[in-house]
């Protein structure tokens, strides 16, 4: 079951609700990659909209987002992701790390993986834009070493029962119709939308992990920040 | 001001929007039921024909299914519109898998604006079906038809019918949308008594011929409405061509305005395109299926097993034999009928049963006193599927479909499935098997031979993996004039009867020779390396190629 708190205000900020959504999994190593992008894209897919065209008048209209399904090699389990090859590359990027971090020494093979969506807020100079959250995906993962093929076999298929769960777990979420950004005008689409990618808008987000050694402390903690100029490096 | 009650404008606009909703989510069941996977690409700049901004195409026939099953109403209290999904055989049985249900209740939000909020809240919903129809059980079943099962769809507009989805069926639920109207609930119950099958059974056998595929199946419900096979091939159906229904292509250029509510603009206009129907084909395609398979398709005529083409039909009761029989602590076990296991009662359903007579498929063991030839191991199925050119089924061809054993290499079938088909039990397919590889690879054990009176069968098989070729044991039965049943071939020369006997003992295959077998194999490895190196060198090619086959 997903747990749900609502985090308080961040520092000077006006107070904003920011939910909080809590998903487990245990996987195989080989599979954390295809889980974690399972989750991301759905979760993605309910907040992405088509591109805005804004127009005279402070009228905008919106592209098309089409959808695609993937099949999970190790998985017995297919999803939904947005049609997108940039948005689909920018998450394989973070999970990427995210598995290699999960095996790199000192894991114990434990960490999450978080996907907030925020806001920005400009502020006047000296004082630098805030990033208000208000929605966080934390997808915590257990990574379990497996003896024999059979194990293997049963992993696949516990593991695709469940990820459905988890999906459906995602959808009640998103059915909420909980807070949601006003939709802004065309000055201020930047502050809540990603608009670098060609094809599609997902709202601002950004992905990070931490990983957890055999004490249950953090050690390592990634911030980074996924727009089309990070990716360009 | 806010205005309580709904203007004009907005109510046009929300029963076009429910009305178009409606459409879309058949859409989106329907095809994630065709066994393909789905692929719509995004678009910057709105083509004004993309309902609630997402690439959904539209399947003619299924559109217009869906407006008569509608009839000009729209989903309201009482009146919900289902898409009920089933699976039927190549035996004829059928068993619904879901009902999905778009139904209205009375619990109005006034408040809510309609072109906008509403619009959106709904195009999310669209998104969470998406999502939601690949969990359900019936998506992995969707995927591996063709061979053994088809999907069916079936939409009706009315009272939600449970029923026919067994005992313990599960519920999930889509999303709702509240509108001035009432809320717009969308939920799924389905089957969940499949779910303990693993779908891996369904991979290895092959093609069943003459698969009798009926577009319209008499249903026992009073507001029966035709069913169809989800992997359509639009135009193949008996020439009817449905008409690119004018609505489809309305438009719905969505202009939104980040203005206060009381400036909302929204204009929805439409523009008389002459493009054509979308087309349906490059993304759904019917499978690649067995050639003779995809011939009855096309031909989508319902054809008759004559009764004297020994027909034992047993009529058993249905799917309620598995419904009951699988449970969580044994989900391997077999149950066959008559077997206890806390089955329900089986709800009558005389209309199944009288169709299936007609279209059950001749059983190939009843009594028939002879065993088919086993083809040497290079002959593959295909073949002998050509042979039946399309006809029905002949159980001759049957026959030997069903005993084809690969013997030599790769076979890797457990003896028990195909046993199994042969056994009038409906849905025997569907029974978990215990997949004791080891067990039944008839590499490891002569296949065991089924029950079968014929001498010539028994022997035969006791010959299989011991590959001597001196064939004496098959010495003791003198055939003097072997007329087997059934046996005339079209393509051949000569009869079966002489056929059998010609390649009744293959000679062993040279890699299954221990001599012959260890120095190849030693050749390969030695010659692993290089080809490991040249593989390395060119990985980037089958990157490549990799990424075309995606």
């Amino acid at each position: 079951p997903l747990s749900s708190r609502c985090c308080g205000p961040s520092g000077a900020a006006p107070a904003m609700n920011c939910r909080a959504e809590v998903l487990e999994v245990s996987v195989e190593g080989r599979q954390v990659e295809e889980a974690m992008l399972a989750v991301l894209h759905t979760v993605l897919l309910h907040r992405s909209t088509g591109k805005f065209h804004y127009k005279k008048e402070g009228t905008y209209s919106i592209g098309t987002v089409g959808t695609q399904d993937v099949d999970c090699d190790f998985i017995d389990f297919a999803y939904v992701r947005v049609s997108s090859e940039e948005l689909d590359r920018a998450l394989r990027k973070a999970v990427g790390e995210f598995k290699d971090a999960l095996r790199g020494s000192g894991s114990d093979g434990m960490g999450q993986i978080s996907l907030e969506f925020y806001q920005k807020k400009k502020s006047r100079w000296p004082f630098s834009d805030e990033c208000i959250p208000w929605e966080l995906w934390t997808i915590k993962v257990n990574v379990v070493n497996l003896a024999n093929e059979q194990e293997r076999q049963i992993c696949r298929e516990k593991v695709g029962e469940k990820l459905c769960e988890k999906i459906i777990n995602i959808v009640e979420v998103m059915n909420r119709h909980e807070y949601l950004p006003k939709m802004p005008t065309q000055s201020e689409v930047d502050n809540v939308f990603d608009t670098s990618l060609k094809d599609v808008q997902p709202y601002l987000y950004k992905i990070s992990y931490q990983i957890t050694d055999s004490l249950g402390t953090s050690v390592t903690t990634t911030m980074r920040r996924l727009i089309k100029d990070t990716l360009a490096l | 001001a806010m205005d309580t009650d709904l203007s004009s404008q907005d109510r046009k606009d929300l029963d076009k929007f429910i009305k178009f909703f409606a459409l879309k989510t058949v859409q989106v069941i329907v095809q994630a039921r065709l066994g393909e996977k789905i692929c719509t690409r995004s678009s910057s700049s709105p083509t004004g024909s993309d309902w609630f901004n997402l690439a959904i195409k539209d399947i003619p026939e299924v559109t217009h299914e869906a407006k008569k099953a509608l009839a000009g109403q729209l989903p309201a209290v009482g009146r919900s519109m289902c898409v009920e999904i089933s699976l039927k055989t190549s035996e004829g049985d059928s068993m619904e898998l879901e009902i999905w249900c778009l139904e209205m209740n009375e619990k109005c939000d006034k408040e809510i604006k309609v072109s906008y909020t509403v619009y959106n809240r709904l195009s999310l919903l669209l998104k969470s079906l998406l999502a939601i129809t690949r969990v359900t059980p019936a998506y992995r079943l969707s995927r591996k038809q063709g061979h053994e099962y088809v999907i069916l769809y079936r939409i009706y507009f009315g009272e939600v019918q449970l029923s026919g989805l067994g005992e313990g069926f599960q519920t999930v639920r889509v999303g709702t949308v509240g509108t001035p109207v009432g809320t717009i609930t969308l939920s799924c119950a389905y089957r969940i008594n499949l779910a303990f099958m693993s779908t891996r059974q369904f991979e290895r056998t092959p093609p069943i011929m003459g698969i009798i595929i009926d577009h319209f199946v008499d249903r026992p419900y009073p507001s029966s409405s035709p069913m169809h096979p989800c992997n359509y091939r639009a135009g193949e159906d008996n020439g009817a061509v449905y008409p690119s229904v004018e609505d489809s292509q309305e438009v719905c250029t969505t202009s939104f305005s980040t203005s206060p509510p009381s400036q909302c603009v929204f204009t929805v206009t439409k523009a008389h395109f002459q493009t054509p129907p979308p087309v349906v084909t490059d993304t759904l395609k019917v499978p690649v299926m067995g050639l003779a398979f995809s011939h009855q398709l096309s031909s989508s005529r319902l054809s008759y097993q004559p009764a004297a083409l020994g027909v034992g039909s047993a009529d058993m009761g249905y799917p309620i034999l598995f419904a009951g029989g699988l449970n969580a602590a044994h989900p391997h076990q077999l149950i066959g009928p008559g077997k206890e296991g806390g089955v329900p009662p089986v709800p009558s359903q005389p209309a199944h049963g009288t169709q299936a007579d007609q279209e059950r498929m001749c059983t190939p063991l009843d009594g028939v006193p002879y065993s088919a030839a086993t083809p040497s191991s290079s002959e593959d199925t295909e073949t002998v599927s050509n042979s039946s050119e399309g006809k029905c089924g002949s159980p001759h061809d049957l026959l030997e479909t069903i005993f084809i054993r690969k013997v030599g290499a790769f076979v890797n079938k457990p003896i028990n499935q195909v046993t199994m088909a042969n056994l009038d039990i409906p849905f025997a397919m569907f029974a978990p098997k215990n997949v004791e590889l080891e067990d039944n690879d008839p590499m490891v054990n002569p296949p065991e031979s089924p029950e079968t009176e014929s001498p010539l069968q028994g022997s035969l098989h006791s010959e299989g993996s011991s590959g001597s070729s001196t064939g004496n044991t098959h010495d003791d039965f003198v055939m003097i004039d072997f007329k087997p049943a059934f046996s005339k071939d079209d393509i051949l020369p000569m009869d079966l009867g002489t056929f059998y006997r010609e390649f009744q003992n293959p000679p062993q295959l040279s890699s299954l020779s221990i001599d012959i077998g260890a120095q190849s194999m030693a050749e390969d490895l030695d010659s692993l390396p290089e080809k490991l190196a040249v593989h390395e060198k060119n990985v980037k090619e089958f990157d490549a190629f990799v990424e075309t086959l995606q």
